[in-house]
């Protein structure tokens, strides 16, 4: 093996959630790619009435997800006609403006964090940094006790029923390895989901937000770009056209290992304190 | 860490001493050792993610296929380890796809190597309760032998009178996901053998498209390519959900919105696509020809047309006969209509000064036929022959003035026609505020002319109405009158939705037709090849040479046999008497007059419309042979079907046996599809198909062996042909499968020494050339498989004329000389595409000119001129009879020569323009199963009150038989359901997740309920209406079920095409669960009773 820690850039998603149309090609393509069990039968499908989404969310058995938001916002730069029909029903339950009215879609994945709980809390090494930066857990080393999945700041984390273990995203790290982009980023037919150098999505992520803005669309941000963030900047970072909230993303994640080193030396401090303590007794018995 | 600790080891660590390795191994070694001092990184690598690779990469060998879904043809690499297929993602190499693909397309690993796939002969005995195995030697046998039987018993000779040769007891259906070699081999082995009810998806899907593109252009094709929508200026997408029906084609819309393009999609509903779009303009189901009627008023009346494009180009010109009344004179009727035949007559239709009236009718038209004939050679779907070929125009050329003055200018009469389709009435009509469509029509002028070009975008959304032909046409009317056809970012897109849809309409499994559009000849006295020809064939254009075409397929046929001493055989095709589409062959086998069935990759027990008549229909067979992956509900109706719920059907009362093949997928054969440009794609075989799955290549040449010999010493006459046939296919392999390029190459032609052609212009009708499918003539030019071409993207320009192989003859946009001044000069430099070089003496530019390459500008047919010598150097229409796009189509759609407005079959609105309710010449089966339903302002109507529209999920394909079974689709859609608005919900006690109950004349199904904001209530004629949205993918077989929409549809037809009405009709709608059993055709007639309806509801002109 190559040690290629000094020469391989990070790598990363960027999901430019603007020009998703929800196919959920990334959702089938990472399954197909990844052997990720399907479900057994009719019992495992669930018609959720959730809008177009019915996988739920992101979880052991669903590594990219597509989220489907039907909202009554003005859409920035979009027009929805039926809006102006005097529907002539005052008092309708649910009657309102349809011009307000925009459906997002966005596919969802394990953000790669740069300070990632998940991998300082696993006890037996299964999660570890790759070269390429990512984040991965390592099925033959996870033992399932599942302490990262309550750590991991976003919820992505997930153990599967059957065996315990917990699996998620691993930015495909077996082609990356052959020099192949990730199953996702290659299936999405717009383009929604990129993958390369962290560095260069940024840049173009910076572009493709001031042109958004530009054309109108106020509400247009990145999520997970800022290194300076709680986490310290994502591998996997987002353009979205609304609040993270709307797309069930925390506003404001931090890692959630953040305070351990301070936990620790207090913890150190409160023992020292305590052995003080306790020679000073036997010292004064024998006084 | 202790696991890790004994598992790693460094790969290529041979060279070290052992103790070092096994040292190394320990992460804590690693830890302390290396720069991972966390232990975080590499120190935590195990050995497995050490030894990590993609089977990518592993592979034995990368083969290169095409995707089976939808028209958009994505390439794909199949990735071979073992003798297995382990991988298969997007090509990055196609022109198309750019390595992407679709979730469907992203799920074919599972969909070809999945468990869900049969791989065994299967055989229900008559009255048997289950299915039992049997050996694939046998079965065919038994189905050898079942055709020859039928055939023998139901030969008919003639009828009425006239030669038919032909058998009406076999039928088959199904195609349009096959490769076109294959539909060349089910299509010649059943002509061969008599069969004249030979249809595909086709029908159902996109008849009508041929007959509006084809009547309008010449062409029955999408005129672009879809990479081209990039270079529009606007993009109107209606009667396609195009993100969610063909993502991956989606991506050149966002290209053109990306370069500044503007979208708009005109939908019922708010989809994904108009998510996506800079404007979604919600309508009221099948009102399209009124909203487009609107447009087209709007240029006209305010001089927004292209005045440059359309003197030259089009129709406009062209005067009309006096004795024309349009429907401004007769309510809502054109002039010629026999209320008793409910058929139009086209003489005065027709172009003064062509005496003889161009209509397909009466180009069957022979010395000697019968008076009366000529109605049921029209119902005999003529139109569609205009795949490739306008109509004839007879007689001496028409006048012309070019002023546009003479009131009965084609000009001037369009401006009449559409003159009431004012703002007001669109917005009356469709829901549609004037605010709305005013801004649709600001759009498309601004977006076209010398600078600019606008393309339309359509798929079933448009086609499956009663007058789904005229939808079209509309679209074409108004595309010329913009200057939009035959250039860059121009023209219609028509997205079809099969693998080789297209491919099985030009080598068509259809009943209609022979391939490459020519005509299926009709039965008459005494008719000759001579007399077919001269009844068909157009005095100008490229259709002149007809006969060479013909003669051609004719020795493909029948090779040594065919000779110009007995007409190259022409008397063994055999005759039509009327439609045979498969709605009137479902008719056939309810009369027990049809007896025995293949389905080929074709669910009609879910996806046909009135799904239940489908069903009866199979219940009535002596035998039916169903191919596909699974057991689809066309297979397994007598078991488990909706029938046997409600007790309409038992197994033991049942008679029909049923023998199931199982398919070979896409990775397991060589062959070619057609996609929606018309590109054929060569797709190669990865692996063999295991168990008893094999092509249906395999199964037609082998089928067609076993006849063969099985009647090798019969002396009967009616087996000639069948004997006659060439049927000598090289095979190949374990499996003895036929060789797919020895049939492209027969499909390509050759000449008298066995040289492949390379044009269709070789082509000969003196019997010394053969050529299984004339435009496709050049696709095995120089003994090379074109379609198999695959030079990347990345290195050819947008045009990509080296990736595959589009007919005619490699063109990609066609009419592209209408991209040129009638001068020969580019429109502008911005549009530029093909040009006059005068210098050279020809024309040139970016795509191969749909032009004679040498013909100039200036050229001028001298008086009497015939054939292609006949059109001018400025015609761009070369396939048309007068080489002009056909703003008036004085022959062709059989329901009018411009495109009007009429409500639906069902509608609960009356028509608001004219007193003709719904399009008079529709096509009708009244039957019990099949009751129409009070419309307007009929009592009872409101019993119906809602507007259904029905349509496809990205999540799934078609009747589902490629994705219900497919546990990684399934989960994404996992049960049938209904959207309806907030609003509908709460009037009706609906909830989201909850069921409800949709109910028609026709049938009752269950759905769960989707409440959702993006279903719209409109108002229309003063009041609001709400519309149901119902996907169609669903049935009760497979992982993800629910009941069929098709359950509730009815079926009516579009004159022209034959193509059913079923997206748009109206229902009620309640909450809760359907009733089971005998309780469920007990809800269907009391809302038949409620509503008054009677076998003559509906019915009337």
């Amino acid at each position: 093996m190559t040690d290629t820690r000094d020469t391989q850039p990070r790598m990363g998603f960027f999901t430019d959630t603007s020009v998703c149309i929800g196919c959920k090609a990334c959702e089938v393509a990472c399954k197909e790619w990844n052997a990720v069990p399907g479900p057994a039968g009719s019992a495992g499908l669930n018609f959720t009435g959730d809008s177009y989404d019915n996988t739920g969310g992101l979880g052991a058995d669903t590594w990219r997800h597509v989220a489907f938001i039907e909202q009554r916002t003005p859409p920035g730069g979009q027009e929805n006609i039926g809006s102006t029909v005097d529907l002539g029903m005052p008092g309708m339950p649910g009657e309102h403006d349809r011009s307000e009215f925009r459906w997002l879609m966005a596919s969802d994945v394990c953000k790669h964090c740069t300070h990632a709980a998940c991998l300082d809390v696993c006890p037996t090494g299964a999660l570890f940094r790759t070269e390429f930066g990512t984040v991965v857990v390592q099925e033959d080393i996870c033992n399932g006790c599942g302490y990262c999945v309550p750590a991991c700041p976003y919820g992505v984390i997930d153990q599967r029923e059957d065996d315990g273990r917990v699996w998620k995203c691993t930015m495909c790290y077996d082609r990356l390895g052959a020099g192949q982009e990730p199953a996702c980023a290659k299936a999405c037919p717009t383009d929604s989901i990129q993958f390369g150098e962290l560095d260069v999505l940024r840049a173009r992520a910076d572009e493709r937000l001031a042109q958004l803005h530009e054309a109108g669309v106020g509400d247009a941000r990145l999520y997970g770009r800022d290194p300076a963030d709680g986490v310290g900047g994502n591998g996997a970072f987002f353009l979205l056209l609304d609040e993270p909230e709307v797309y069930g993303l925390p506003p404001a994640p931090v890692v959630t290992t953040r305070d351990l080193p301070a936990m620790w030396r207090r913890a150190g401090a409160a023992a020292a304190t305590l052995l003080v303590g306790l020679a000073a007794t036997f010292l004064g018995r024998k006084r | 860490m202790t696991a890790a600790a004994t598992a790693f080891s460094v790969a290529g660590a041979g060279y070290r001493p052992l103790m070092r390795r096994i040292l190394e191994s320990w992460p804590v070694y690693r830890q302390v050792t290396g720069r991972d001092r966390t232990g975080r990184g590499e120190a935590a690598k195990s050995r497995r993610s050490a030894e990590l690779t993609a089977r990518t990469a592993t592979a034995d060998r990368v083969t290169k296929s095409i995707c089976p879904y939808c028209a958009v043809g994505c390439g794909q690499n199949v990735y071979v380890k073992d003798e297995k297929v382990v991988q298969i993602e997007g090509d990055p190499d196609s022109p198309i796809s750019r390595g992407r693909l679709c979730p469907k397309g992203s799920a074919t690993l599972q969909l070809t190597t999945g468990s869900s796939r049969r791989h065994q002969v299967l055989y229900r005995p008559p009255h048997a309760k289950d299915w039992q195995p049997l050996d694939l030697d046998t079965a065919m046998d038994m189905v050898a032998e079942r055709v020859i039987a039928t055939r023998k018993q139901t030969w008919q000779s003639e009828h009425e009178g006239s030669e038919t040769n032909r058998t009406m007891g076999i039928a088959s259906l199904g195609g349009a996901t096959l490769d076109n070699e294959e539909n060349y081999l089910i299509k010649k082995l059943l002509t061969g053998l008599g069969v004249v009810q030979i249809e595909n998806q086709a029908r159902v899907c996109h008849s009508s498209t041929v007959v509006g593109l084809g009547t309008s252009f010449g062409r029955g094709g999408a005129t672009g390519f879809m990479q081209d929508l990039q270079h529009s200026d606007c993009i109107v997408i209606e009667g396609s959900n195009f993100a969610e029906c063909h993502p991956v084609g989606f991506q050149w819309v966002m290209a053109a919105k990306a370069r500044g393009a503007t979208v708009i999609h005109v939908d019922p509903r708010f989809t994904r696509t108009s998510a996506l779009a800079d404007l979604h303009v919600p309508l009221r189901a099948g009102t399209d020809v009124a909203f487009l009627g609107g447009i087209i008023n709007h240029v006209l009346s305010t001089d927004a047309y292209f005045h440059d494009f359309v003197v030259p180009y089009t129709n406009a010109a062209t005067i009309v006969g006096e004795e024309f009344r349009d429907t401004e004179d007769l309510d809502g009727l054109f002039s010629g209509f026999d209320e008793e035949a409910r058929k139009y007559d086209f003489d005065t239709w027709t172009y003064d000064g062509a005496p003889v009236a161009p209509a397909t009718g009466q180009r069957d038209e022979t010395p000697g036929q019968r008076e009366g004939d000529r109605g049921d050679v029209r119902a005999a779907g003529r139109s569609e022959q205009h795949g490739s070929g306008g109509p004839a125009v007879e007689g001496r050329d028409p006048e012309r003035d070019e002023t546009l003055r003479h009131p009965r200018c084609v000009f001037q009469l369009l401006k009449r026609h559409y003159a009431r389709y004012t703002p007001e009435k669109v917005e009356e009509i469709c829901g549609i505020p004037t605010a709305s469509f005013e801004k649709v029509c600001r759009a498309l002028v601004e977006n076209s002319g010398p600078e600019r070009t606008s393309q339309f975008v359509y798929a079933v959304g448009w086609t499956q109405h009663s007058t789904g032909s005229q939808f079209i046409r509309a679209a074409c009317v108004l595309q010329l009158l913009l200057g939009n056809v035959g250039r860059p970012g121009g023209g219609i897109q028509a997205l079809r939705g099969h693998a080789s849809i297209q491919g099985s309409s030009d080598i068509p499994t259809l009943f209609n037709l022979l391939p490459g559009y020519l005509p299926m000849p009709y039965a008459h006295h005494q008719q000759t090849l001579e007399t077919f020809i001269e009844a068909d064939r157009a005095r100008k254009g490229f259709w002149a040479n007809m006969e060479a075409y013909l003669v051609s397929l004719l020795k493909a046929y029948w090779g040594d046999k065919a000779t110009k001493d007995n007409d190259f055989c022409f008397g063994y095709l055999p005759k039509l008497t009327g439609s045979h589409s498969t709605y009137d062959t479902v008719m056939e086998q309810l009369a027990g007059r049809c007896k025995g069935y293949f389905l080929m990759g074709e669910n009609p027990a879910v996806g046909s419309a009135n799904a239940k008549m489908q069903r009866l229909g199979m219940a009535n067979l002596e035998w039916l042979v169903v191919r596909d992956f699974s057991l689809t509900e066309s297979a397994t109706w007598w078991q488990d079907g909706p029938e046997v719920d409600t007790g309409e059907l038992t197994c033991e009362d049942n008679a029909t046996e049923v023998f199931f093949f199982p398919a070979a997928a896409h990775t397991e054969k060589d062959g070619s599809f057609t996609n929606t440009n018309r590109w054929l794609q060569w797709h190669h075989a990865a692996v063999l198909p295991e168990g008893d799955a094999r092509s249906d290549l395999w199964f037609m040449y082998h089928l067609g062996r076993k006849i063969r010999a099985k009647l090798a010493d019969s002396t009967d006459p009616i087996d000639r042909p069948v004997l006659d046939l060439t049927w000598d296919y090289p095979v190949e392999g374990p499996l003895a499968e036929p060789s797919a390029a020895a049939v492209l190459a027969e499909i390509n032609g050759h000449d008298a020494d066995g040289k492949p052609l390379s044009a269709y212009t070789q082509l000969k009708a003196d019997g010394s050339t053969a050529c299984g499918c004339w435009i496709y003539c050049g696709v095995y030019a120089d003994g090379v498989n074109q379609a198999a071409r695959r030079k990347p993207w990345t290195e050819q320009d947008w045009i990509a004329a080296e990736w595959a192989w589009a007919w005619p003859a490699n063109r990609r946009i066609l009419y592209n000389r209408a991209s040129a001044r009638p001068d020969g000069t580019p429109w502008s430099e911005r549009k530029k595409l093909v040009w006059w070089d005068a210098a050279r003496g020809r024309w040139t530019g970016r795509d191969v000119p749909d032009f004679e390459p040498e013909k100039a500008p200036g050229y001028r047919p001298a008086e009497g001129a015939s054939g292609v010598a006949a059109l001018s150097g400025v015609d761009p229409f070369i396939m048309q009879a007068d080489g002009k796009g056909w703003l008036y189509a004085p022959a062709g759609v059989l329901d009018g020569p411009m495109p009007t407005h009429y409500e639906p079959q069902d509608s609960p609105f009356p028509n608001a323009l004219y007193s003709q309710q719904r399009n008079p010449a529709r096509i009708l089966f009244p039957h019990e199963h099949n009751r129409y339903q009070p419309s307007g302002d009929d009592p009872g109507s409101q019993v119906y009150p809602y507007v259904v529209t029905t349509y496809r999920l990205t999540e799934h394909f078609t009747a589902g038989g490629m994705s219900r079974w497919t546990p990684y689709l399934a989960e994404l859609q996992p049960e049938m359901f209904c959207e309806i608005s907030p609003e509908l919900a709460a009037a009706k006690g609906l909830e989201n997740r909850g069921w409800a109950t949709i109910v028609t004349a026709r049938g009752a199904i269950e759905a769960r309920v989707l409440v959702t904001d993006r279903m719209t209530p409109l108002r229309v004629q003063g009041r609001v209406v709400e519309q149901i949205g119902l996907p169609y993918h669903w049935g009760p077989n497979g992982m993800a079920t629910g009941d069929a929409a098709n359950e509730l549809s009815a079926i009516t037809l579009d004159p022209s095409s034959h193509i059913q009405e079923v997206k748009t009709f109206s229902a009620d709608i309640r909450p809760g669960r359907r009733p089971r059993g005998a309780a469920l055709p007990e809800l269907v007639r009391s809302y038949q009773d409620k509503a008054g309806v009677t076998e003559r509801t509906g019915t009337e002109v």
